[in-house]
């Protein structure tokens, strides 16, 4: 039995300017101590299955409409927020992007590290501050003792983010979902980040759910990615396979417009025009109208994601069907 | 050779750090900028990448005089800028221009296309007032956009199409140099490439030389002829887009290559990653001798010793490291 379950998930937001359905019916599983990629563009959904996942989606305006997120056999969406609560933060945890705005200037780092424990009653008081200590060494901070007691404002943007992984690890969840955690970064210190992830997970055992926008971040980290566009997964393959034999025209035309895969000089390639408004009802795929391969099927006949040799799945019909190769 | 277009010598700019309350006085200095020396011909695109913080931004707002020279002079075309007096440099600014890198706070919501792009032609009276909207057609058409959006506010457009705006302003002048402070980086990868398409081809098009200020090397390196990598307000390493990506030589822009992941699964998975320990120090407190020691691999005594300064490494290639030879 995989570790989380999502099937169906529908998501939308409900304004003055009609409904927008940022996730339109995404289903997918992760494994214990797998790590899976989620790829896509701002407005792709990426971050809004994550958040209904998490309860964090405001409602209103948002809701979710459908679908279930199995999670050690509980429904996360529909279950007792009591029992989902002793779910989030203890089993599940998350990090964000934004290391300055996700953690609260007013409290020492100490106050916050043993918040989980002591909200989950997993220890006392004293024990709580010593595990804040020996985590915020694991997550390689300096000087770990005189920090503990400072506040956020004092640390760097690469060592608030590794306060925020030492926050979300501290009780040893079973899955973490990073939310571009090293966007915000320079690179050098997203280097330092990834590498620390992938220590701690092989050290905990943890599952993750990674989502970026940076396909070079993927490619050394995850072992399944998924492509997100207008609320719908549109590809799923392990890292090899996506990257070296994409199917789906999106996938391909991401992976094309990539500087660092192109000869210098070159023109890149461009994806014609932008993301459908999802607030309008897209009949047919919702990349038809940027699809160099597009036929008239595509903008009738919604897509569905289906299995195209082992373990790898793609939504393109014109594909699907051998029409394109 | 020919004369360059533009010419930096060892343009430093120090911002005084005070505190006290009543009794205000200097108790530090920020060298954002140290000591740069440049030269760039005419045609060119010059690249400037670093890390937030080493200085590349505040010394394209030096070049253009938004930020104040310590030391040192900015000579465009013949010009000195630093010298130059407030009439003198609004003149030299129809020369100069700039890309700002967000597109949602550098145009200003309550002017329509048409007054964004009209403002500098106005401004330098470029031409006379009924041929304006006519130049403003032409401009929008330029960066790729409808003229028929000319009455729209920046609202209604994308990420993508508000940076052609901002390009479009920059280029209204037809300016001798652009500088595009990191114009990419808050775009999707899909409009990135478009907007990338679009500057070069306006460097092709119209002979523009730019500077191209970015913090991720394969976009510089796709867009520039020359690169220079910045640390803690000084080049550390400049030459030839390709040999200074594919070949780096200093420590420093060698870390940074490695830290940037690649989108290939396999080179990824076999590559040596330098992970750099540490950040990068406080421009305040910057180390002795060579700024980059406390971090490098191949630090020795002599690196905390004496500021090393550029040298020659191969045809067109400096690179300011005592162990050069060695490693």
């Amino acid at each position: 039995m995989p570790l989380l379950e999502v099937t169906d998930l529908r998501t939308s937001f409900h304004t003055r300017n009609g409904v927008t359905r940022a996730v339109d019916g995404v289903s997918f599983a992760v494994e214990k101590g797998e790590t899976l990629g989620i790829v896509g563009e701002s407005g792709s959904g990426k971050s809004v299955t994550c958040y209904s996942l998490m309860g964090l989606i405001p409602q209103p305006p948002g809701r979710i409409e459908g679908g279930r997120a199995l999670f050690d056999g509980l429904d996360l969406l529909r279950c007792p927020p009591a029992e989902a609560r002793a779910i989030r933060g203890k089993r599940i945890a998350m990090i964000f992007q934004d290391p300055m705005t996700s953690l609260n200037p007013y409290l020492r780092v100490s106050q916050q590290l043993v918040e989980p424990l002591l909200i989950h009653g997993l220890c006392d008081a004293p024990e709580a501050r010593r595990r804040a200590l020996a985590m915020l060494e694991a997550v390689g901070l300096n000087d770990a003792p005189r920090r503990l007691d400072q506040y956020p404002h004092e640390f760097s943007g690469g060592m608030r983010q590794r306060v925020m992984i030492a926050m979300a690890l501290i009780t040893r969840p079973e899955l973490l979902i990073a939310d571009e955690p090293t966007t915000a970064l320079d690179v050098t210190v997203q280097a330092q980040i990834l590498e620390l992830i992938k220590k701690l997970q092989r050290e905990f055992g943890m599952a993750v759910i990674f989502i970026t926008h940076d396909l070079g971040v993927v490619s050394g980290l995850c072992d399944r990615v998924q492509v997100m566009y207008a609320g719908r997964i549109v590809e799923r393959a392990g890292t090899d396979a996506l990257f070296r034999a994409p199917r789906h025209p999106y996938t391909r035309a991401l992976q094309r417009s990539i500087p660092a895969l192109q000869p210098k000089g070159a023109e890149l390639f461009t994806i014609p025009g932008l993301p459908p408004d999802l607030s309008q009802p897209v009949a047919g795929c919702a990349f038809a109208p940027r699809c160099a391969s597009a036929a008239d099927r595509c903008r009738r006949e919604p897509p569905v994601l289906a299995p195209a040799g082992p373990a790898h799945e793609h939504a393109c019909l014109r594909v699907q069907a051998g029409e394109i190769p | 050779m020919a004369a360059p277009l533009l010419q930096l010598n060892d343009v430093k700019t120090h911002y005084p750090v005070e505190s006290g309350f009543l009794l205000r006085r200097q108790t530090g200095v920020v060298k954002a900028v140290d000591g740069v020396s440049l030269a760039l011909a005419a045609g060119e695109v010059l690249g400037l990448v670093g890390e937030s913080g080493c200085g590349k931004s505040t010394l394209a707002r030096t070049i253009l005089r938004l930020a104040p020279t310590t030391a040192g002079t900015v000579v465009l075309a013949g010009r000195n800028l630093t010298a130059a007096g407030a009439a003198e440099l609004q003149a030299a600014r129809r020369d100069l221009q700039m890309v700002f890198q967000d597109p949602y706070a550098s145009l200003n919501p309550r002017m329509t296309v048409h007054a964004t792009l009209a403002e500098p032609l106005r401004v330098h009276g470029v031409c006379p007032p009924a041929e304006v909207p006519a130049r403003v057609a032409e401009l929008m058409q330029l960066v790729g956009l409808a003229p028929r959006f000319m009455r729209k506010y920046p609202h209604e457009f994308s990420g993508g199409q508000r940076q052609r705006i901002a390009i479009a302003r920059a280029l209204a002048l037809r300016p001798k140099l652009v500088i595009a402070d990191e114009p990419v980086s808050a775009l999707d990868v899909s409009i990135q490439a478009q907007i990338l398409n679009l500057l070069s081809e306006l460097v092709r098009k119209m002979g523009l030389t730019m500077i191209f200020i970015a913090h991720d090397l394969s976009v510089v390196k796709h867009i520039s002829d020359r690169v220079a990598v910045m640390y803690l307000g000084k080049i550390v390493e400049l030459g030839p887009a390709a040999d200074v990506i594919e070949r780096p030589r200093h420590p420093y822009t060698r870390a940074l290559v490695s830290a940037i992941p690649v989108p290939d699964p396999g080179k990824e998975r076999a590559r040596q990653r330098i992970v750099l320990p540490g950040d990068p120090p406080s421009p305040l407190h910057p180390p002795a001798g060579c700024a980059f020691h406390p971090r490098c691999p191949f630090a020795q005594e002599k690196c905390r010793a004496a500021v090393p300064a550029l040298a020659p490494a191969g045809p067109g290639h400096e690179v300011a490291c005592v162990r050069l030879g060695e490693i």
